[in-house]
């Protein structure tokens, strides 16, 4: 790694280490000190590594200086020296006995304990995705407004209000009580799928951003699956998933940074390592007896770990999107449960069920009926995808449903 | 949308042999693929259960019975809920159900909502 990728990465990973142990040091009403703290340190490394070169141990060196400038937050301020002092006034010399813990251990638990200080019920679930991506992941207000289709403004006022609702509901940074923490657990494992998803279907064309975004999220569930309180059935599930997903990532889209679909991907491409960590987390997830709907989705993710259509597949595929509608209904789900219903019961039958969905102000309802109707009754086929454009909002969307057309438009 | 409750009615069957495993998975099939089809529609409420074939019947002199019925060998096999907007949907939504298939049949009721 050269210099001009160095300090970036560096940033990627150091700056949520050094906020979590910071804030944790701080109070979690003070995140936006420690926050300034971080910033300012990677700034100054900017310049100084960019003058001199880059010191022996840049993580030791990022460390030193945040302890430093940490100091001197405290002694400027006034809450500070009223919380801290006392306890430092007992030492003789504060210049050289202030000592901050950057040992892994006390990094990798504060991050954990700001995870479920953010994925707290009193967040809402968006100001729960932004403030992950910013603190926990170390994402900007730009790449953050990037991947949201958003404008930096908006995104920026929407992670100050979630802020203050921090300080506002007094939320500490603290792992749950044992009793709590399957409940709280949940929450935070549903923002790490959401976070995964805005990655993996998110429209926006910058490819490396979305990457990265999944990668945090899969780093943020890696995390939970080392620590023993939270390294649960669901835990590894919801990894399983997320690798069965994410080996696919390189295939999905093409040099342009188009959408190719699942039928015409190169499965050279996929990632065979990936789908071998998936099956190790699958396995581990199969103990207790909870079945959640990350086991549910991580066996439909492993049948489609397999291009090769075959009736055990779809079977399987089928009766696996039955118990998930069970246990959760979404509008994508009912439509992917219809597709399997078709290539394991026959397209006559998954078209019946299919207009008794009642979905039909979602461009995918068409497109599914679009496909469904495909050399069954091409003329149909069209009026279905051409209404399924009408509906479609974004222009990756509309670029899909446009092939689709194109094909059945050159067959006649 | 309400609450209705589908109650499933066949005659008390014997099975010759034990079902293999295939059979089993193709009995299975029908009933899952029906209850995916009303959860599809997002109109499941609960799968509910299926009841065993041994029962009881206690009247009010304390008598016990092996069922409510002399003359038919008829008896309840299970039930499921599901929501609806009227009974007449209900209904459609019990026209499919396997039980048909099979002989019986399924009586709807609406739930009485208590608040």
């Amino acid at each position: 790694m050269n210099k001009e990728e160095i300090v970036p990465h560096l940033f990627r990973t150091e700056f949520s280490k050094i906020v979590a142990v910071l804030t944790k040091l701080f109070g979690l009403e003070h995140i936006e000190v420690a926050e300034d703290i971080v910033s300012d340190t990677f700034l100054l490394a900017a310049e100084t590594w960019g003058l001199k070169g880059l010191p022996k141990n840049p993580q030791a060196w990022l460390y030193t200086v945040s302890r430093n400038k940490a100091l001197d937050a405290l002694r400027r301020s006034k809450v500070f020296s009223d919380k801290i002092e006392v306890e430092l006034k007992l030492q003789s010399s504060v210049e050289t006995d202030f000592e901050i813990d950057w040992s892994g251990k006390n990094m990798e638990d504060s991050q954990l304990q700001m995870m479920f200080a953010i994925c707290h019920p009193a967040i809402t679930t968006e100001a729960q995705i932004g403030l992950s991506l910013n603190i926990l992941c170390g994402f900007g207000a730009d790449e953050i407004a990037d991947a949201f289709l958003s404008n930096r403004e908006t995104i920026y006022k929407r992670l100050a209000r979630a802020k203050e609702r921090l300080r506002t509901e007094k939320i500490k940074i603290e792992l749950p009580r044992p009793t709590e923490i399957q409940a709280r657990l949940e929450t935070v494992l549903t923002t790490i799928y959401l976070l995964f998803s805005e990655g993996y279907y998110s429209s926006s064309q910058n490819t490396t951003l979305r990457k990265d975004l999944c990668i945090e999220a899969m780093r943020l569930n890696v995390m939970l699956t080392e620590n023993e309180l939270t390294n649960t059935p669901q835990t590894n599930a919801l990894l399983a998933l997320m690798c069965f997903h994410a080996s696919r990532f390189e295939a999905r889209t093409n040099r342009e940074g188009e959408f190719v679909l699942y039928e015409e991907q190169d499965e050279n491409l996929w990632n065979q390592e990936l789908i071998a960590k998936g099956k190790q987390y699958l396995n581990n997830a199969s103990t207790g007896v909870k079945l959640s709907r990350y086991h549910l989705e991580a066996a439909i993710a492993y049948w489609h770990t397999h291009k090769k259509d075959s009736a055990e597949k779809w079977e399987n595929i089928l009766q696996l999107y039955n118990r998930l509608l069970q246990i959760e209904y979404s509008p994508i789900a009912a439509l992917n449960r219809t597709y399997a219903l078709s290539k394991a019961n026959g397209k006559i039958e998954a078209i019946q069920e299919a207009e008794k969905l009642n979905l039909s102000n979602n461009h995918l309802y068409y497109s599914l009926l679009g496909n469904l109707y495909t050399e069954l009754d091409n003329s149909k086929a069209i009026a279905h995808f051409k209404q399924a454009l009408l509906l479609a909002k974004t222009s990756a969307e509309k670029r899909i449903i446009q092939a689709s057309l194109h094909k059945l438009e050159t067959i006649g | 949308m309400k609450d209705f409750l589908l109650v499933f009615r066949n005659e008390e069957r014997k099975a010759q042999s034990p079902p293999s495993p295939e059979q089993i998975q193709a009995m299975m099939k029908p009933w899952q693929d029906w209850i995916g089809n009303i959860a599809a529609q997002n109109k499941l409420v609960s799968a509910g259960n299926r009841l065993e074939a041994d029962g009881r019947v206690i009247k009010s002199s304390n008598a016990v019975t092996n069922g409510p019925y002399v003359e038919i060998k008829e008896a309840i096999g299970g039930y499921t809920i599901v929501k609806a907007a009227s009974l007449d949907e209900a209904v459609e939504l019990s026209k499919s159900c396997p039980i048909l298939q099979m002989g019986g049949n399924v009586e709807v009721r609406a739930i009485v909502p208590m608040d």
